[in-house]
């Protein structure tokens, strides 16, 4: 390796946590030469984000941190808070994952930016708007001398992380540390964001420290990799050796947590379960005393059917309707348009007609610390179905069911008097899985019921929504921004784009020969890898 | 994917420990049989957190203190309420006679009429947090449930009230009704309700987008269940919190109507009532505005502090 | 923007209708009349007296009377101070209150926020717990225990100032009314302001502003403070109208002839139109505050436009 920019020597990092201290990083060691690009990959807890700001010094007081952060050969651990100051934002930059969040909401964005260059480059006035105009130019915000007097609010997710990255690069960094820079925002928006700083890196010639969770993206993007777990560093190397041989046993798992093969197609004669006619949906905006009330259109007109033991993937960006069409589907929310379950209409059913249906239609959602009410133990929470629609069972056969129900989903039923916040995100989707099963159900929405996972814990979630499906014959309806995911699960998928459908076919159709300009651009921002295993 | 016996062995555990659920997770012999252990309730991690707080559990004891003193006080002291002692007008704190805390201008004994009036004052404090309680709960978590075109009307209604000067409302409220303690109970739960409802539909409208609401609707669940099974264990914390705030609001209010001369009646006392009566005698006797003061402050300060308490053990962003 | 003015003020229409409506009935509804409390009239002068102010009409005229009167602006007179009519009591007594609560508002805020922001930076520290301590305390001792404490300790024992009365508003007079009555302020403010500071310490784009390299106190200072405040004035309309609106506590004890003591006397007096003046007046008084925090709050935040 040659002359090293940054070197993280045996970095370790404790918290003093009042329930006693905390050890979030172990030893960690590696180092970055200039110019080049190290990924630390790790899940959620490995201690990827603490090892990179404690580089920046920013973590809070009662962290404590041993071993040295050499930057061109200076231990950034040793030197004064006011030394470290002209190293922030000058020699080392960060950009973070949560760009709605991470500028500040009253300033105009030419201001953030200029207080860089009046920080570390006294630059002011004239010299500093003129500076900031190009930087602008330069992360590829359009219309830089309008957009320089704008505030945060009135950018997109994709602009916004723009301009922290224009900010990052107004010091002229040797070191930029990118924190999940691109985890919050849509595909394809991460898919520019990562050619951006690709073009920005061979231009000014700075190392980056690229903090990940997605190993698809460290592929196309970084010379060398860390993998990090627990808080230490299991495998490191060029990107090339380790994703082609890798060492230990957990990269070699990380490698392998991608969604593999296929589903097998339902019979073709089986018969249409839930079938939608243009299906449409609207929010009021605002409602006027006189005059028309303004509406906002999510859903805008949607034909579509599901046949017995199908898989249906609904694929889009965020906004573009399809987990309100999922909830209008089953009658969760108001909509206009035919929906039929087994040829009975059901759209002109009230709650109370709806109630016998329920049973049959269940739904999994998102976010698994959100879907399961935190009061509730979770044998509570997954026989509230029964209580409704069973109401002649008595305690203990609700209570074996509940049992049968979690061993299902793989949990120890031994668990079901605890309450949710004592479970991992990957447990509690199991949990909401269970919440569905118990009732016996034949369709089940499943809205992005992978996405707030780790990608080994996902895997395994999928692995069981599988093989739930095959012993029950279920049929889904699969609602996913996650191509990777849609492609291991689905007979068909629909393509959605601001509440309409843009495109639609069987997954393989679709993921080979994509028609719509869209559809392609969503494929090649997921970096899909061609299925050699 | 590397072989796994179970699916859940590698993923990690947030907050308490579980048994290990390795390879071989441990089975009930017989699962239909209660064997299964109790988890932590987030009532019982809230209660941890406070345990820890040493100024909310040095301020629930002292409050208890108060409390306990005030119910039996009374009892074991020789002097009655109204009891005038000749021998003794306005004798400042003394041991003899037993007048630990001194005697009023009427030669009552001042520590009796602290504890009786620290009685009223806290039953007025808990009785009218009550009703404030009921009001704004089933008033905020109305508004917030039906939302829409109600939820505005109700929220303006409540905007109007706020409109209104308190303080009239509340003598007015009184006058309108006589002078009666229950009178007073009820006439400043009727006045302070506003805020908690405001919290409530804050927390009712908040809840009804998460995702275990509509998960319940996805059940079949009936909106009664829902309100009672899910919105109100849910919006609880606050509410507790809200409550713990609203008793020393209203103990002030109280004292500050008695204060006023509008508050409990002779041959009644509260502290309001003796703090008053402890200003006109200011100069001559300072215990007289001291005692009940300090009585009045110090379960202002224990309350506030126990509020500040739960309010950082219940608030899930402190987790 | 001034169209939005416009329509606030608007708006606020209805509100002060109903406010004025529930007023006068409910005030109607208790017993007793305006001439009860002195000695005993005879019947004919009390009749004369009740059909003089037109206390003899049925309630519905009388409320129709009123609200003719109330357009034009005409309070009506005041049945106790009979010499003076409703808006000349006001008049008189508002500036008054407007100076000790304005004076009082200031010192809250140029001490409370301060001491506030202090606490958040220094959180946890030897600086927050006496702050907040003292701070709890200012909660926990009411202002009618205070202000005669002051009065006697400053004004009697030390003689320092005067203990009492108004004098015109001079200087010595304004001190301890002006301090007795900002002391709650200042904790409520500077509890507020703590919590708020810290909310917005923990934030995203403060950690942004310091891997900007800023120094602590540009990140306080430049990125903190303004959007720590919006809280905070919110909680100050209200406060402000209650504030100047009078105080009957400091009012009694330092003998100042402001408004406050007209709430509570007019109340207890039956005195129709002096209660409903205030009420009146002090409706107004919240409605505008409300606007100009939500003027303030458009200026402060970028976020928030009143464009129609």
């Amino acid at each position: 390796m040659t002359q090293s920019l940054l070197e993280i020597d045996k970095l370790s990092v404790t918290f003093q946590l009042p329930n006693g201290p905390v050890t979030a990083v172990k030893d960690v060691s590696f180092s970055i030469a200039e110019g080049e690009t190290l990924a630390l990959v790790g899940e959620s807890g490995s201690g990827k984000s603490v090892t990179s700001t404690a580089a920046m010094r920013l973590l809070p007081e009662l962290a404590e941190t041993t071993g040295a952060i050499r930057f061109n050969g200076e231990n950034l651990l040793e030197v004064t808070p006011k030394r470290m100051r002209r190293v922030r934002g000058n020699d080392i930059s960060m950009i973070f994952q949560e760009p709605m969040t991470s500028l500040n909401p009253l300033h105009r964005i030419g201001r953030q930016i200029g207080e860089v260059l009046i920080r570390h480059k006294q630059l002011k006035g004239k010299a500093n708007r003129q500076r900031v105009l190009e930087l602008l130019n330069q992360v590829g915000i359009p219309e830089p001398e309008r957009r320089i007097d704008s505030y945060p609010y009135e950018l997109s997710g994709g602009q916004r992380q723009r301009v922290m990255i224009a900010m990052a690069l107004a010091g002229e960094p040797k070191l930029l540390i990118a924190d999940e820079p691109t985890t919050a925002l849509d595909v394809t928006v991460q898919a520019q964001i990562l050619e951006l700083l690709k073009s920005l890196q061979a231009k000014y010639g700075m190392a980056i420290l690229f903090i990940t969770h997605d190993l698809s993206i460290v592929r196309h993007f970084a010379d060398h990799v860390a993998v990090m777990r627990y808080g230490e560093v299991v495998e490191s190397g060029r990107t090339l050796d380790v994703f082609d041989n890798p060492q230990h046993d957990y990269t070699r798992m990380l490698l392998d947590a991608i969604p593999r093969g296929r589903k097998e197609p339902a019979p073709a004669d089986s018969p249409v379960l839930l079938s939608g006619q243009d299906v449409k949906v609207r929010f009021a905006l605002k409602k006027r005393l006189f005059g028309k009330n303004e509406y906002f259109e999510a859903v805008r007109g949607i034909d579509l059917s599901i046949r017995r033991g199908q898989t249906l993937g609904i694929v889009g960006e965020s906004g573009s309707g399809k987990s309100t069409l999922g909830r209008a589907l089953l009658r969760l929310l108001k909509s206009e348009g035919e929906i039929r379950f087994e040829e009975a209409d059901i759209s002109g059913l009230d709650k109370s007609g709806m109630r016998p249906l329920r049973s049959r239609l269940q739904v999994v959602f998102q976010d698994p610390f959100g879907s399961l009410s935190p009061r509730m133990t979770v044998g509570d929470i997954i026989s509230e179905g029964l209580k409704v629609h069973h109401p002649e069972l008595n305690r203990r056969q609700r209570e074996a069911e509940v049992i049968a129900a979690l061993e299902e989903v793989a949990l120890d039923p031994s668990m079901r008097n605890r309450y949710p916040h004592e479970f991992s995100g990957g447990q509690r989707q199991r949990i909401a899985i269970a919440r569905a099963l118990i009732l016996k159900p034949e369709l089940l929405l499943l809205d992005e019921p992978t996405s707030a996972l780790d990608r080994s814990v996902q895997v395994r979630v999928i692995d069981l929504l599988r093989d739930l499906q095959k012993k029950h014959g279920l049929t889904y309806l699969f609602i996913s921004h996650d191509l990777s995911v849609v492609r291991a699960l689905s007979d068909d998928v629909l393509v959605m784009k601001e509440g309409r459908v843009i495109e639609q076919g069987s997954t393989e159709m679709i993921f080979s020969q994509p028609k719509e300009a869209y559809t392609q651009a969503l494929l090649k921002a997921a970096f899909l890898e061609s299925e050699a295993a | 994917m590397t072989t796994e016996s179970t699916p859940y062995s590698g993923e990690q555990t947030h907050g308490a420990p579980l048994p290990a659920g390795g390879p071989n997770p441990p089975k009930a012999p017989d699962p239909a049989i209660e064997g299964a252990p109790a988890g932590e309730s987030l009532a019982k991690d809230a209660w941890r957190r406070l345990s820890q707080n040493r100024a909310a559990m040095l301020s629930l004891g002292l409050l208890i203190a108060i409390i306990v003193v005030c119910i039996v006080g009374p009892w074991l002291l020789p002097w009655g309420l109204a009891e005038v002692d000749w021998n003794a007008f306005g004798t400042g704190p003394t041991l003899e006679n037993a007048h630990y805390l001194g005697t009023d201008a009427n030669g009552r004994d001042l520590l009796t009429r602290v504890l009786y009036g620290g009685r009223v004052s806290l039953s007025v404090a808990l009785v009218a947090s009550f009703v404030s309680l009921v009001i704004g709960v089933l008033y905020g978590a109305i508004s917030g449930y039906l939302g829409g075109r109600v939820d505005n009307y109700m929220m303006r209604f409540v905007d109007i009230m706020y409109s209104l000067p308190f303080m009239f409302l509340v003598i007015l409220l009184m006058v309108v009704f006589g002078r009666n303690i229950f009178l007073i109970y009820a006439a400043i739960g009727a006045v302070e309700w506003l805020d908690m409802a405001r919290i409530v539909r804050g927390q009712t409208l908040a809840l009804k987008r998460r995702e275990f609401i509509e998960a319940a609707h996805a059940l079949g669940v009936r909106d009664t269940k829902i309100v009672t099974r899910h919105l109100i264990p849910n919006a609880i914390g606050p509410v507790i919190i809200y409550v713990t705030l609203t008793v020393p609001k209203v103990i002030l209010l109280e004292s500050f109507l008695s204060f006023l001369g509008l508050g409990v009646q002779e041959p009644l006392t509260s502290w309001g009532v003796l703090i008053s009566e402890g200003v006109d005698m200011m100069e001559s006797a300072p215990w007289m505005l001291l005692v009940p003061s300090i009585f009045l402050a110090l379960t202002l300060f224990c309350l506030n502090f126990l509020g500040d308490g739960l309010r950082d053990a219940l608030d899930p962003r402190t987790r | 923007m001034l169209i939005y003015t416009l329509k606030r003020l608007l708006q606020a229409i209805p509100t002060l209708l109903i406010v004025i409506t529930i007023s006068f009935f409910l005030m109607r509804v208790a017993p007793g009349g305006p001439f009860d409390g002195e000695r005993q009239l005879p019947p004919e002068i009390e009749a004369n007296l009740m059909a003089a102010y037109h206390l003899d009409e049925p309630l519905p005229m009388q409320y129709l009377r009123y609200m003719g009167n109330l357009l034009q602006g005409d309070f009506g007179p005041s049945f106790k101070y009979k010499d003076f009519s409703v808006t000349e009591l006001i008049m008189q007594g508002f500036p008054v209150s407007l100076e000790i609560g304005g004076l009082a508002i200031l010192l809250a805020l140029l001490v409370g926020l301060p001491l506030g922001i202090a606490a958040a930076i220094k959180r946890n520290s030897t600086v927050d717990y006496v702050v907040m301590g003292t701070a709890l305390t200012g909660i926990a001792v009411p202002n009618f225990v205070l202000a005669p404490i002051f009065a006697l300790v400053f004004g009697v024992l030390l003689g320092w100032l005067p203990a009492g009365g108004w004098n015109g508003g001079a200087l010595p007079n304004l001190v301890l009314p002006v301090v007795a009555l900002s002391i709650q302020q200042i904790a409520y403010i500077a509890r507020m302001m703590r919590a708020s500071m810290i909310e917005v310490l923990g934030s995203h784009f403060i950690r942004t502003a310091r891997a900007k390299g800023l120094n602590e106190g540009e990140v306080i200072w430049r990125h903190a403070i303004r959007p720590a405040l919006l809280p905070v004035m919110s909680y100050l309309g209200p406060a402000i109208a209650g504030i100047i609106t009078g105080s009957v506590v400091i009012e009694q004890i330092f003998g100042i002839p402001g408004i406050g003591r007209y709430f509570v006397q007019g109340a207890l007096n039956r005195d129709y139109t002096l209660v409903m003046g205030t009420v009146v007046f002090y409706g107004v008084l919240i409605v505008l505050m409300n606007l100009i925090v939500d003027l303030l709050y458009s200026a402060l935040d970028p976020q928030i436009r009143y464009d129609d």
